[in-house]
């Protein structure tokens, strides 16, 4: 059997979902579908039939997926969760990406691991940008919040830029707080004088 | 000595209500147990969690142990089932048109009267029912096949039983993807409340007393850890004791209506906890006797009989040896360990681990550890007695 696997990526996010496809693409020849919908999830799948499933353990809709893996009737082809005893590390691996995959059963194990460490890789890209775009955001919600609490000295103190950030920073470290919170005290205050 | 942790995964149902009240009112804590309660967004990410080894222990639906001991779905992973968490508490909805069209085959039926309301439902029936349920090894799906099949409604012929995450119900059934579902409380109650479905039958109107959830732990762990179960097991009876005080459900459902639990009005989680439904959007309420128990009438025990019932149903669908599969099905439930944990704090103990199931039509006295306890009513709604085969 040479024609491609058939993949299915069960993933409503657009944006993870397309992340997972190109790295499915990148790991080899695959033929892959985004199943964006939960609703007819289970009918998507029995007309797509896939060799492969792809769906975060945390998604609730892979309770749906488990009774499409037991409905092995005459015309179905069984469909088990890929978890390889035998190989423990690599289970260890998918789990803390948070990737599950239902496989046709009897599919060689050769067949399925690109597919598997190219999910498992995507999935830790994902989570890793969303930490970083996370920690973008706060760092600009604190450079905004300083950049008003400077503007604030400045007006009622007649003092230069660089002085008002200095006397902020001498409050921050006499009260042992971050410059952050000092700031935010100072905008909240403002904000109430008003 | 300071606290032992240990990590427990969850639904959100209100049977978890045992671990939920063994965490807030200090069950845990006086026996000296951290106990860590994670929300889990599926019976699939709760069943590896626990195979796995990321958490010790586990909220199940009472036929999952079996399943996994069985190899059924998922990882092959021997899993015990210590206790029983809750009997009944399943309610079986339809779409509201659905409901309509049953009023005008004239048998609206009764509230409680499986036959009549099954009649009624495979009558106003077009083609294929199509029923949601929560898992395929779960006592909704057992109890429907159980009901219509009973009633000459047969998978996968005339009955399509499909998996619907809980939340989702509500959802699919106004989406038209299913005709009715049998799901557990808040869930059938936000299909009510959201006006896309009407309650036909509580599950109790099936089998009077059907195990629904359980307490489950990996059979490697619970021998390896002998004490850590005891005090699990300890601090978990004694909360089930706690909410069989009819007194302390107000307590409990503002307990669990918070973010950390089911996150769904205190108000609907208390009036599941009283078996007084809302059964349509009209605000028609009924009152179910026994709808969901914790406690009382030795609803913790957890009796082999059971556990066999669950296994030689599906031994009689898929084909399976009966006698077999009884026997996988016991093993898991530990009435041993139940015995071990229990007996010494005051629990009452039945003399037997297995019974007659389905025998019993009003409150019976039975032989037990301090002279004798009641157990019953227990009927399945045909009357049939389940007799677990031979060991």
């Amino acid at each position: 059997m040479s024609s491609a696997l058939r993949i299915a990526v069960v993933e409503e996010d657009r944006e993870r979902a397309l992340l997972i496809v190109d790295g499915l693409k990148d790991a080899g020849d695959y033929d892959i579908t985004v199943v964006g919908d939960a609703a007819g999830l289970a009918r998507r799948l029995s007309d797509l039939k896939p060799d492969v499933v792809l769906i975060d353990v945390a998604d609730p809709n892979r309770d749906v997926l488990e009774a499409f893996a037991l409905a092995s009737g005459p015309l179905d082809r069984p469909v088990a969760m890929f978890v390889d005893r035998s190989d423990d590390q690599a289970t260890k691996a998918a789990i803390e990406a948070g990737v599950s995959a239902y496989v046709v059963d009897g599919l060689r194990k050769e067949r399925i691991k690109p597919v598997m460490d190219a999910a498992i890789a995507r999935f830790h890209m994902y989570s890793r940008m969303r930490t970083e775009l996370a920690a973008t955001k706060a760092a600009l919600a604190e450079r905004k919040t300083i950049d008003r609490a400077k503007g604030l000295l400045m007006q009622a103190k007649g003092l230069s830029e660089e002085e008002a950030y200095a006397l902020l920073r001498k409050t921050a470290m006499d009260q042992g707080r971050k410059v952050v919170d000092v700031a935010t005290a100072l905008v909240t205050a403002a904000d109430l004088l008003r | 000595m300071s606290a032992r942790g240990l990590d427990c995964a969850f639904i959100p149902l209100i049977d978890c209500a045992p671990l939920a009240v063994a965490r807030e009112m200090g069950f845990a804590e006086e026996e000296l147990i951290d106990l860590r309660l994670h929300r889990q967004p599926s019976w699939s990410a709760v069943r590896d969690r626990l195979a796995f080894g990321e958490v010790a222990a586990a909220h199940m639906l009472a036929p999952m142990p079996v399943a996994m001991s069985m190899g059924l779905g998922g990882v092959p992973t021997r899993i015990d089932a210590l206790s029983i968490l809750s009997v009944n508490g399943d309610v079986i909805g339809v779409s509201r048109a659905l409901a309509a069209k049953m009023r005008s085959v004239g048998g609206e039926g009764d509230f409680l009267s499986a036959v009549a309301v099954g009649r009624s439902l495979i009558t106003a029936a077009e083609g294929k029912l199509r029923v949601g349920v929560p898992f395929p090894f779960s006592m909704h799906a057992e109890l429907l096949y159980y009901w219509l099949g009973a009633l000459g409604l047969q998978a996968p012929n005339d009955l399509d039983v499909r998996t619907v995450p809980p939340p989702h119900m509500a959802q699919a059934i106004s989406a038209g993807e299913i005709d009715a579902f049998c799901v557990g409380e808040p869930w059938g109650s936000m299909a009510v409340e959201a006006g896309v479905a009407d309650l036909i039958l509580p599950g109790s109107a099936i089998w009077q007393f059907a195990p629904e959830k359980v307490l489950a732990v990996r059979h490697d762990w619970a021998e390896e850890n002998p004490d850590l179960v005891t005090s699990l097991m300890r601090a978990v009876w004694r909360a089930a004791r706690w909410l069989g005080d009819p007194e302390n459900r107000m307590t409990a459902s503002e307990m669990l209506a918070g973010p950390a639990y089911v996150d769904v009005s205190a108000e609907i989680i208390e009036r599941a906890l009283h078996g007084r439904l809302k059964i349509s959007a009209q605000g028609t309420e009924r009152q179910v006797p026994g709808f969901v128990e914790f406690y009382a009438k030795a609803a913790t025990f957890p009796w082999r009989s059971q556990a066999a019932w669950i296994a030689t149903r599906w031994a009689a669908r898929t084909g399976i040896d009966r006698a077999e599969a009884a026997a996988q099905g016991r093993a898991c439930y530990r009435t041993d360990l139940y015995r071990q944990a229990l007996g010494p704090i005051g629990a009452d103990l039945p003399n037997a681990s297995e019974k007659l199931e389905g025998a019993l039509d009003q409150p019976t006295a039975v032989a037990s550890s301090r002279g004798e306890m009641f157990l019953g009513p227990d009927r399945f709604f045909d009357r049939l007695i389940f007799e677990p085969p031979a060991e």
